[in-house]
């Protein structure tokens, strides 16, 4: 099967059962996306990854590749909206990239920068949400929470765990986690899960490790996120070394 | 967009200096730092522009100005009416740094209730002398009761994050500005960090 | 709760983790609320994590995960409610029981809020009282019921009267005068057998009730063919969208045609089990439909053997639990397993992957009435009615502004003026096709059609007269939408949030034309972007109401200049009160007023001084920031 669709012009070769996503990916190619990784089963919530396909849009982590199908990616319309849906993540949570430690292997951060995003241009809505220190190897910290739910994906899929779970509804939606206290101390979860080191921003965060690279010197300092290199994949390696 | 014009009819079509204001509201001045970390480059630029109301300067009130950059959120009543003076001054008005953008570190207080800060820093903290008191000195300006960034506040024309942005951020920034371009920070600039 | 009381629960529901919500909603209305140990206690019964359990217990309205007191009051908060004086109805409860709109009193004996439309438009303002209806309230009403809730009577011995609900129909058409007996079209089908009733639907042309006018032959022949261990038919009685009140009806005097017409599916898709998905607010139905359905079954109307012709179907109720996302077929199917309603990514469709992964046709309560219908009288019967594109009549509910509120059938292709005449609408200056989530009419678009090719609707019908401010409207309707997001996708959660701050900014007096741009804004992302049908027409309705209403915008802008949406002196107050300062200097005053005051201040320095650059602009520009 030789099948291909054309990404902003571009012959993108796919094999059937593939989303656009995964066939741009395996093509080098760049689509903004922040609740997808390759590792899981697309979630497409956070809708970064919205293209047009034949003049309608389209979620490409979802939407299967089709031969023949003409899509668009990185187009002025298609950024602004990222940009836009990028500003509401920014205004929604508590954002504040100089004092988080995770900064510049930060996947909001960076697509942000790759969007050119300057202001968070909405109100801000300054959410209240605790911090949970209990565990002795990880912090959460929820305040930087975008609900992509790959947390809930790697502790349920992968390390077979249910540590964590969406609550609430609307804007309330909000991390928890599987205790009845509500405390990560109290679950099983342990900092060589594959939970730990997959949060594309700055919630689950492994203890005592947090500066090991300086700023400045981090996956998305050295390089575009468009360059196609993934924070998590550095990030567990180096928690070995620390650990 | 709103563009600097580099000549002026009222001058007779000569070119004059552009008049840049600064001003840090609820900042730490780190981004006037960074704004001299432009070294030597402070030199060509000044053929171009000249300071009004400036921590450079020492001048009180702002003028008629080209362009104010504001350094810092909005945390009390005085950073309300500095910054509404640059806003009814300044042609461009450019949210300088983290803190101008996203409220930034002093914003980190804003799930706190003001009263309860007052109180425990004034009153109940550790260390106080005895009798401490909230102070309530007309000469003082009352906090807010949340940090906010500027664009909240007042419009705001021009966005340049970072914390600080770097000394070349700030003078890539200001060099197309003044040449009456968009600036457009190139890849490598644009930091929130 | 007694650990036998909770054993009780869990044995009827098989223990089975999919009954999760069926389970809650019962546990909830024994004890109030879920304390944090019920929720542990039944993630270990039902051997599931305790974490899925909270985000079950935590996303429906009616549910608490903190206690909300013995009395639990919700007046139904649409639009038509509020025209028709709630919030002061609200306010005097409140004022009598001593404590705040959403929270609980002190005593932990009543909490009052509100909630999202209950279907009683045509007989409100309504309210759940501990999930019981009150309908019709009036001051009257309102004071008496301070005084049983003071006095502790149990809300089953409040005055029957006040738990009445009409039918209100106001004018029957072929459904709503269909003359059948309970199982006589059953029986027809029964003779006719799935593929010649397959045909009489095809031949029918007729299209989904709810709204969105999905082909029914298409959907019922694509599950029948799809592969799968079990089938099923879902009823969608979550009829959730504000202003429709038709499947309440049809439910309630209609019932045997509707369980007719889900066997009729069951027989046409080959299944043996169909649910019906009872929204929370109709919770009042329960007990009768569960009694007819037990009457059915000895008659040989349902279950085993229906009929004596060897077919088995059977039918379960589960009841909503306050989420208008449930409305959504995918997210439906969720809530009926026992999840949070949130809408799965499709393709795949329910057709082929729905409840429990089956191929599952999910329909209308008024699509499977009319399809018994047809089973009886025929597709070319059918489709002689209404227009070649929307066959057959619609079910409108109207309210709001009219004389006689209550459910029309007409023919698809009726006008709107012929509904608001037939109503008894005067000086009508917008009608809302489509409920919070459609298109909302000027009075020069009243010649329009009902109809899927001009003015589509799933029934709710609301009508403004002229002196209602649209603009009110429109953040009634963005606050249902913020209320309801389910927050999966981020631009309806947050898009939906940021809708409803601009509308209250400018009703307190802050916008200026810059959030108008914003709004605006918001509807072009929201449209095409979100996950699901909610966000994608979440902004249709406000945006036709700032297009076509400017003025009651307009109205509210008090400022040129960009305005904080708070209240810069308000910001103070804590300040002030901390400090016991009152001078000139704690306070602040708006935008507007300094700038001014600044730039005449600017202009004497520049002339004084001879400074040569150019004046501030003295034209304000509304725009908070130039970034696309």
């Amino acid at each position: 099967m030789n099948d291909s669709f054309l990404l902003d012009g571009e012959d993108i070769p796919f094999t059937p059962g593939q989303t656009v996503m995964q066939a741009a990916a395996a093509a080098g190619k760049y689509i903004p996306h922040l609740c997808w990784h390759p590792d899981f089963a697309a979630h497409g919530s956070c809708k970064l990854c919205t293209v047009k396909i034949g003049g309608r849009f389209a979620t490409s982590c979802t939407v299967r590749a089709a031969a023949g199908q003409e899509v668009e990616n990185r187009t002025d319309e298609l950024d602004a909206k990222r940009r836009t849906l990028l500003q509401l993540l920014f205004v929604e949570g508590n954002h504040f990239c100089p004092s988080c430690e995770k900064s510049g292997d930060c996947a909001l951060q960076a697509t942000a920068y790759e969007l050119g995003m300057l202001t968070p241009h909405f109100d801000h809505f300054y959410p209240d949400r605790p911090v949970d220190a209990s565990h002795p190897d990880v912090l959460l910290e929820f305040n930087r929470c975008i609900l992509c739910e790959l947390c809930v994906r790697a502790s349920r899929d992968v390390d077979g765990k249910n540590v964590f779970a969406l609550a609430g509804r609307g804007t309330r939606s909000h991390l928890v986690v599987n205790s009845d206290t509500g405390r990560l101390a109290d679950t099983d979860f342990a900092a060589t899960d594959r939970a730990a080191a997959v949060c594309p921003v700055g919630v689950i965060l492994k203890k005592r490790v947090g500066f090991a690279v300086p700023i400045g010197q981090r996956t998305y300092d050295r390089q575009p996120i468009s360059a196609g290199l993934r924070a998590d994949d550095k990030a567990g390696a180096g928690f070995g070394e620390a650990g | 967009m709103m563009r600097i014009e580099t000549t002026d009819a009222s001058a007779g079509g000569a070119p004059h200096k552009l008049k840049v204001a600064t001003v840090s509201l609820a900042g730490c001045f780190g981004c006037h730092m960074s704004f001299l970390d432009i070294d030597e480059r402070l030199l060509p630029l000044l053929e171009l522009v000249e300071f009004d109301r400036s921590p450079i300067t020492d001048i009180k009130h702002c003028g008629p100005c080209d362009i104010g950059l504001i350094e810092g959120g909005v945390c009390n009543a005085e950073n309300v009416h500095v910054l509404r003076e640059f806003r009814a001054n300044c042609k461009v008005l450019v949210a300088l740094g983290a803190c101008a953008v996203n409220g930034g570190l002093p914003a980190q207080r804003n799930h706190l209730e003001l009263a309860d800060i007052l109180q425990e820093v004034y009153r109940t903290g550790h260390g106080l002398a005895e009798g401490s008191r909230i102070p309530d000195d007309p000469e003082l300006p009352l906090p807010l009761n949340q940090v906010h960034p500027v664009h909240e506040v007042v419009r705001i024309d021009y966005f340049l994050p970072g914390c600080p942005p770097s000394g070349d951020a700030i003078w890539a920034f200001l060099t197309q500005l003044i040449e009456g371009k968009d600036p457009n920070l190139g890849p490598g600039l644009l930091h929130y960090d | 709760m007694a650990t036998a009381e909770l054993e009780d629960i869990l044995e009827r529901h098989r223990r089975d983790p999919l009954q999760l919500l069926q389970i809650l909603i019962e546990l909830q209305a024994r004890e109030g609320w879920l304390a944090p140990d019920t929720l542990s206690a039944l993630a270990v019964a039902l051997g599931m994590p305790r974490a899925r359990v909270e985000s079950t217990a935590s996303f429906y309205s009616f549910l608490h995960t903190r206690p909300a007191g013995e009395y639990r009051i919700l007046f139904s908060d649409n639009i038509t409610d509020r025209m028709l004086g709630n919030m002061a109805l609200m306010q005097a409860l409140c004022d009598k029981l001593w404590l705040q709109p959403g929270k609980v009193s002190e005593d932990g004996l009543v909490s009052v809020a509100t909630t999202s439309c209950t279907g009683m438009c045509d007989q409100g303002p309504a309210l759940l009282a501990n999930g019981r209806t009150v309908t019709r309230l009036t001051p009257e009403r309102i004071d008496e019921m301070a005084h049983l809730i003071r006095r502790r009577v149990p809300v089953g011995d409040w005055p029957p009267e006040w738990f009445h609900v009409e039918d209100n129909i106001r004018r029957r058409d072929v459904l709503l005068d269909h003359g059948l007996a309970p199982g006589q079209a059953l029986a027809v089908a029964l003779d006719r057998g799935a593929m010649s009733i397959l045909g009489e639907i095809e031949r029918s042309a007729l299209r989904g009730r709810g709204g969105a006018g999905f082909g029914s032959d298409i959907k019922w022949r694509s599950c029948r063919d799809a592969w799968g261990d079990a089938h099923y038919v879902i009823c969608n009685a979550d009829e959730g969208e504000p202003g429709t009140f038709k499947d309440r009806v049809l439910l309630s005097s209609y019932f045997d045609l509707v369980v007719d017409g889900m066997c009729i599916a069951g027989m046409a898709i080959g299944a043996n089990k169909g649910f019906i998905y009872l929204r929370g607010e109709y919770r009042y139905l329960l007990d009768r439909l569960e009694t007819r359905l037990a009457q059915r079954r000895e008659q040989g109307l349902l279950g085993r053997n229906i009929l004596g012709r060897g077919f088995t179907f059977d039918i379960e109720i589960h009841l909503g639990a306050g989420a208008y996302i449930c409305g959504e077929e995918s997210a439906l199917i969720e809530s009926l397993e026992g999840k949070p309603g949130k809408p799965r990514i499709r393709p795949p469709f329910p057709v082929t992957n729905g409840y429990r992964g089956q191929p599952t046709t999910v329909n209308n309560v008024e699509t499977l009435a009319l399809a018994a219908l047809i089973a009886v009288r025929g597709g070319e019967w059918f489709r002689a009615i209404g227009t070649p594109a929307s066959t057959g009549t619609k079910l409108l509910s109207v309210s709001g502004d009219v004389e006689r509120p209550g459910i029309y059938e007409f023919p698809f292709g009726v006008s709107v003026a012929e509904v608001l005449e037939a109503a008894g609408a005067r000086d009508t200056q917008a009608v809302t096709s489509a409920g919070a989530a459609g298109h909302c009419l000027a009075a020069d678009e009243f010649g329009r059609r009902i109809a899927f090719e001009d003015v589509a609707t799933g029934g709710s019908i609301m009508v403004f007269d002229a002196s209602r401010d649209m603009f009110e409207v429109a953040r009634n309707f963005a606050h249902f939408f913020a209320h309801e997001s389910c927050g999966f996708c981020t631009p309806c959660r947050v898009g939906t949030a940021v809708n409803a701050r601009l509308l209250d900014k400018l009703a307190a007096d802050h916008g200026s034309p810059y959030d108008l741009d914003e709004i605006v804004k918001m509807h072009r992302l929201m449209q095409g972007a979100s996950h699901c049908g909610l966000g994608n027409t979440a902004t249709i309705a406000i945006d036709d109401m700032l297009a076509k209403f400017r003025p009651a915008f307009e109205r509210r802008l008090h400022s040129p200049e960009y305005e904080p949406a708070f209240d810069l002196d308000a910001a103070l107050s804590q300040a002030r009160r901390m400090t016991g300062r009152d001078d000139p200097g704690a306070h602040l005053g708006d935008n507007r007023g300094a700038l001014a005051e600044e730039r005449a201040h600017a202009h004497g320095r520049a002339t004084t001084t001879g400074v040569q650059g150019a004046p501030a602009s003295a034209e304000p520009v509304s725009a908070k920031d130039l970034q696309p």
